[in-house]
């Protein structure tokens, strides 16, 4: 089963990447950017069929390794 | 006194880490991150470096580690453990301490003297060192901003978990003398116990005066001095 995981800094947690790449967005002419958060996608390929199962064992793949809870969210979802 | 020192793919201070123990008689003894047996030891030093290529987040694979299930066991019998550099980007990782180190505010890697303030002097870490001392000793790193909730950064001010702070030469902590965009300029913290210390600078790099200043010896002076006593 193949899974996505998001994995995004939590709303109070200062992003100097995102706002280097909102200047730069800027400086090419994408005027109305006001704001740019940067993230990161896990693609997973597991050896399981169940949803359920997969859902919960990446859930806690993302609370040991793929997500630091203090300053990251995670979304796990179902990718055909 | 005995000290191991953990050695990951991508370590870089590890040699110099020895060397300094070594200086200050602290016998040290190399251990591989892959091993899951930890000599018995007074203190277990994670080096500074780049472990595992600081893939995914800086520390993170490396304090899943196997040899890391022994020292959070020797932590957690109230033995010492220092983090340098890197080694505190994972002590954060493995949950050894609270908070975590996210990227330099200017996007850069900062590689110079800087100065801290010891603002604790009463852990096994700076118990040779005056409180509010101002210590000149390197960082380099891109990944020191230090960072925690508020209600966790609460706690660490009123623990005295705050050990180092970025400061000017007089000692004064303020937005000029902060390097890295780090929370009310945190270079160095311990955990409620103080027996596990993270700091970003070096101190292994500032252990002779013939390579630019020693001020770093007040740790390894004041672990001299804890195993002592």
């Amino acid at each position: 089963m193949k899974l996505r995981v998001y994995v995004t800094l939590k709303k109070d947690v200062l992003d100097p990447q995102g706002s280097a790449i909102k200047n730069s967005l800027n400086n090419i002419g994408f005027k109305s950017v006001n704001d740019v958060r940067q993230g990161k996608i896990f693609e997973l390929n597991l050896n399981e069929n169940d949803e359920n199962k997969s859902l919960k064992e990446t859930e806690e793949m993302c609370k040991k390794l793929l997500a630091n809870l203090t300053i990251e969210n995670f979304k796990v979802e179902i990718a055909e | 006194m005995k000290a191991a020192v953990i050695v990951f793919p991508g370590s870089n201070c590890d040699r110099d880490t020895k060397i300094a123990l070594k200086k200050f008689n602290i016998k040290p003894i190399m251990v591989w991150h892959n091993d899951t047996f930890l000599p018995k030891v007074d203190l277990v030093v994670l080096p500074g470096g780049f472990s595992y290529g600081d893939y995914l987040r800086c520390g993170s694979m490396a304090s899943k580690s196997k040899i890391m299930s022994e020292v959070i066991k020797h932590a957690k019998k109230n033995k010492l453990v220092l983090g340098i550099c890197n080694g505190f980007q994972i002590l954060v990782e493995s949950g050894l301490l609270p908070g975590v180190l996210i990227r330099n505010n200017n996007l850069k890697f900062i590689c110079k003297n800087i100065y801290v303030k010891v603002v604790n002097n009463k852990t096994p870490f700076t118990s040779k060192t005056k409180k509010n001392e101002v210590i000149k000793i390197p960082i380099a790193h891109n990944e020191g901003n230090y960072f925690i909730d508020e209600k966790n950064l609460k706690k660490l001010k009123t623990d005295n978990q705050i050990i180092l702070q970025y400061c000017n030469q007089k000692g004064l902590v303020n937005k000029e003398s902060n390097p890295n965009g780090s929370l009310i300029n945190i270079a160095g913290i311990t955990n409620s116990t103080f027996n596990v210390f993270g700091l970003m600078p070096h101190p292994e790099r500032a252990s002779d005066a013939l390579l630019g200043g020693d001020d770093g010896k007040f740790i390894f002076n004041s672990l001299l001095n804890y195993a002592r006593n």
